[in-house]
């Protein structure tokens, strides 16, 4: 299973990324996210959603072995094991290996599923 | 304190000071945040007799409770200012992604006071606060400019901007923000303009503390799930409020030809469907909206990008223009928005032109040259730039608004300037509906539609019906929609998609712990509503009954076609709708709140009366 996005369906709003933070951190803070939204405006004016493809490329990278797969499939970063070394983030070809100065780790999408569930125009859904 | 940013920025532009405090938890209590919040630092903080475009009149910038959660439509702010165009009450609300980000910085309020000696910009990066140098930028478009400051501080910084209206002092200057959304009406922007305020640009990186999580979480998730399940959801969301172009067509409220009348022989060109399948590119929503109305769209014949038009900006620079052609809508909207100008103001200033010149009282050396027929869409794109820029006889004329613009001119344009208070009217012809003609006349900003919309109520219960039930229902309407704008949301979830009204207490229960009942918020929102007018009546000498004048054009001159073709609401009948309404506010006679009323919202003291 994984997420999957369309694009042109995206108007923006960034609810997702607000459910998506309290679910991760109980915080409701878009920048803890773990998915993003690139704006392209004023021209061509589109919004492009970046989610985790769950390829395993920031596991395979990991290099203390801290990314495991959840129940749902979801590669996940144990909050213990990880020393901020920064490998996964590179490693990950969508850009959605999250950090911030006041997290001691760093964490990805892991199929919750809250973003679809605001996500008004449905452009998120999670299938395998 | 939860549900808040729990601080208010205060910024003296004339000598260059940032100061941070607390947010007062008894003012929030009583006031919310938004246009509540607004409304009381306007009525605390700005002196008596301030010259708006004076250093003594102060720009609040405020956020609600609500906004940057997860409720649905969390992304409105207000803008509240001693207005250049009215002199009394300015509040004027903005969508986009600007609210949410000052929250995260950390702030409830921002207060700009004073006049900076230069051109400067706001920066804030969340406890970093500086005033930066702007002199590169003036003159600059609001747009280009945005795109600008996103390239050199980087794309998560929300940036507000004036465009060159704002420098300019045009007396209905709007702010713009992400590529297409304004606080539009009153002067907003010509107070930042005066100001010598360019831009201001935000990145939060904090969150909004939250009482009760899970229960937050749980009423916002719910609320989103009703939105998404609506009967309206799929249609609205295709044409967002362009939807009701139509409507308000067939049903005489489509202003057409300076409101003279309410439909347009082009209608069906200027229509939702023509729009979306000819123009629109993409869905772009504000913070947190499951019901995105806004349109991002691309003009071919014009080779240009805007967000819009959206309904108002149609019938304003379309239809009461008399112009037919969705694509030239289109590029006088953007040229509105680059330049900075309010798309209401300026298109009610054009038609009132536009009449003049086809009445033959502006001739065409004082249109300088232009053909100002209705109709014309080559004429209205230089006279939206003189406008901008104060140029020629004309453009500086209307530069000030229609008030004062019949003013000058004379020979009976009095008669066709379609104002309430100063303020040009927004889309909606009331020469049949009782109630939304009252809305107009009392609505605490002018003649705006956002504080209360009641023509389908009119229509419901007969157009020309004069009642105290329709004073209550615009009564009601005014402390409903109103609230939305304290509480830092949009309304149109509720409003286009029978989002329940259950929801809103509880959601500000479980984000700021304080116990609200519906009632509760009601009673707030009629404090507010009431200290506005406080606000009038400080400001305005003499102020009372004649300032809620409806527009000549409705109450002496009959619609001409459509289906309101030769109806009007005669005088008496405004009137008397104006004393039924007085009555239920607990308004004198002439229009001034009573010591008991004041005292009954805990108002008594604040305005000393």
């Amino acid at each position: 299973m994984r997420l999957y996005a369309d694009s042109a369906r995206c108007s923006g709003c960034r609810a997702c990324l607000v459910a998506c933070s309290l679910h991760l951190f109980g915080e409701n803070n878009p920048k803890k996210a773990a998915l993003a939204i690139v704006s392209h405006f004023p021209t061509p004016g589109t919004f492009e959603v970046r989610v985790c493809t769950q390829c395993g490329d920031c596991a395979a990278a990991c290099p203390v072995d801290a990314i495991h797969q959840n129940e749902k499939g979801a590669y996940y970063v144990e909050p213990e094991g990880c020393t901020l070394c920064m490998a996964c983030v590179d490693a990950c070809p969508e850009g959605v290996v999250f950090t911030r100065p006041d997290v001691d780790y760093v964490w990805e999408c892991d199929l919750c599923g809250e973003c679809v569930e605001v996500c008004g125009p449905g452009v998120l859904w999670i299938a395998d | 304190m939860n549900g808040y940013g729990g601080h208010i920025l205060r910024v003296n532009l004339s000598n260059g000071t940032i100061t941070k405090e607390p947010t007062p938890a008894e003012v929030v209590r009583g006031y919310l945040g938004g246009r509540g919040l607004g409304a009381y630092l306007l009525w605390t903080e700005v002196p008596q007799g301030a010259d708006p475009l004076g250093p003594d009149n102060k720009l609040f910038i405020s956020t609600g409770p609500l906004s940057g959660t997860l409720f649905p439509g969390a992304g409105k702010m207000d803008f509240a200012t001693k207005s250049p165009l009215t002199g009394g009450y300015a509040g004027a609300s903005m969508g986009g992604m600007l609210t949410a980000e000052i929250k995260y910085a950390g702030y409830d309020s921002i207060i700009l006071e004073g006049i900076s000696p230069k051109p400067v910009y706001l920066y804030i990066d969340d406890d970093t606060v500086e005033l930066r140098h702007a002199e590169a930028y003036w003159g600059m478009g609001s747009f280009a400019l945005e795109k600008k400051l996103k390239d050199e501080l980087g794309e998560e910084f929300q940036i507000a901007t004036i465009g060159p209206a704002g420098e300019n002092l045009i007396k209905y200057a709007c702010i713009n923000h992400d590529f297409g959304r304004q606080a539009g009406r009153g002067g907003v922007g010509t107070v930042m303009g005066a100001k010598k305020l360019k831009a201001i640009a935000v990145r939060g990186s904090g969150g909004i503390p939250i009482a009760n999580v899970a229960e937050f979480t749980r009423v916002a998730k719910e609320a989103y799930r009703a939105c998404k399940e609506a009967e309206g959801f799929e249609a609205w969301t295709r044409y967002g409020t362009m939807i009701i172009t139509s409507w308000c067509d067939e049903n005489g409220a489509l202003p057409t030809r300076n409101f003279q009348s309410g439909s347009f022989e082009q209608g069906p060109n200027i229509y939702a469907p023509v729009f979306r399948d000819k123009i629109v590119v993409t869905d772009k929503g504000c913070f947190g909206c499951p019901t995105p109305c806004g349109k991002y769209s691309y003009s071919k014949k014009h080779d240009i990008y805007v967000e819009g038009p959206e309904y108002e900006t149609n019938g304003m620079l379309g239809s009461d223009l008399g112009i037919g052609d969705i694509e030239d809508i289109a590029r006088a909207n953007q040229l509105c928005d680059e330049l900075g100008l309010d798309t209401i103001s300026t298109g009610g200033a054009i038609a009132w032109a536009m009449e003049c010149y086809e009445k033959g009282i502006l001739d065409r050396e004082q249109t300088g040259g232009l053909d100002l027929r209705f109709g014309n869409a080559e004429a209205v794109f230089p006279l939206i730039e003189r406008i901008a820029r104060r140029k020629g006889w004309l453009g500086n004329l209307l530069a000030e608004g229609v008030k004062r613009a019949a003013a000058e001119v004379g020979q009976g344009s009095e008669k066709w300037a379609v104002h309430v208070k100063g303020m040009e009217q927004s889309a909606y012809d009331t020469h049949d509906a009782t109630s939304m003609l009252l809305a107009y006349m009392t609505t605490d900003v002018g003649a705006h539609h956002n504080r209360a919309w009641a023509i389908t109520y009119d229509i419901a219960v007969g157009r020309d019906k004069v009642t105290p039930e329709k004073a209550a229902k615009v009564i009601e309407l005014q402390h409903i929609r109103p609230l939305m704008d304290c509480l830092g949301c949009c309304r149109l979830q509720w409003v286009e998609l029978g989002l329940s009204l259950d929801y809103y207490a509880p959601a500000m229960t479980a984000l700021t712990g304080v116990e609200y009942s519906w009632d509760d918020l009601l009673h707030i929102s009629e404090r507010v509503w009431n200290l506005t007018r406080m606000i009038w009546v400080r400001e305005v000498e003499g102020f009372g009954r004649e300032w809620d004048a409806p527009p000549p054009r409705f109450v002496e001159e009959p619609a001409v076609g459509g289906v309101t073709d030769g109806k009007f609401t005669p005088p008496e009948a405004a009137q008397q709708m104006l004393d039924f309404y007085y009555q239920q506010r607990g308004w004198r006679k002439n229009g001034i709140p009573t010591r008991e009323t004041l005292g009954r919202l805990g108002l008594a003291e604040l305005v000393g009366a």
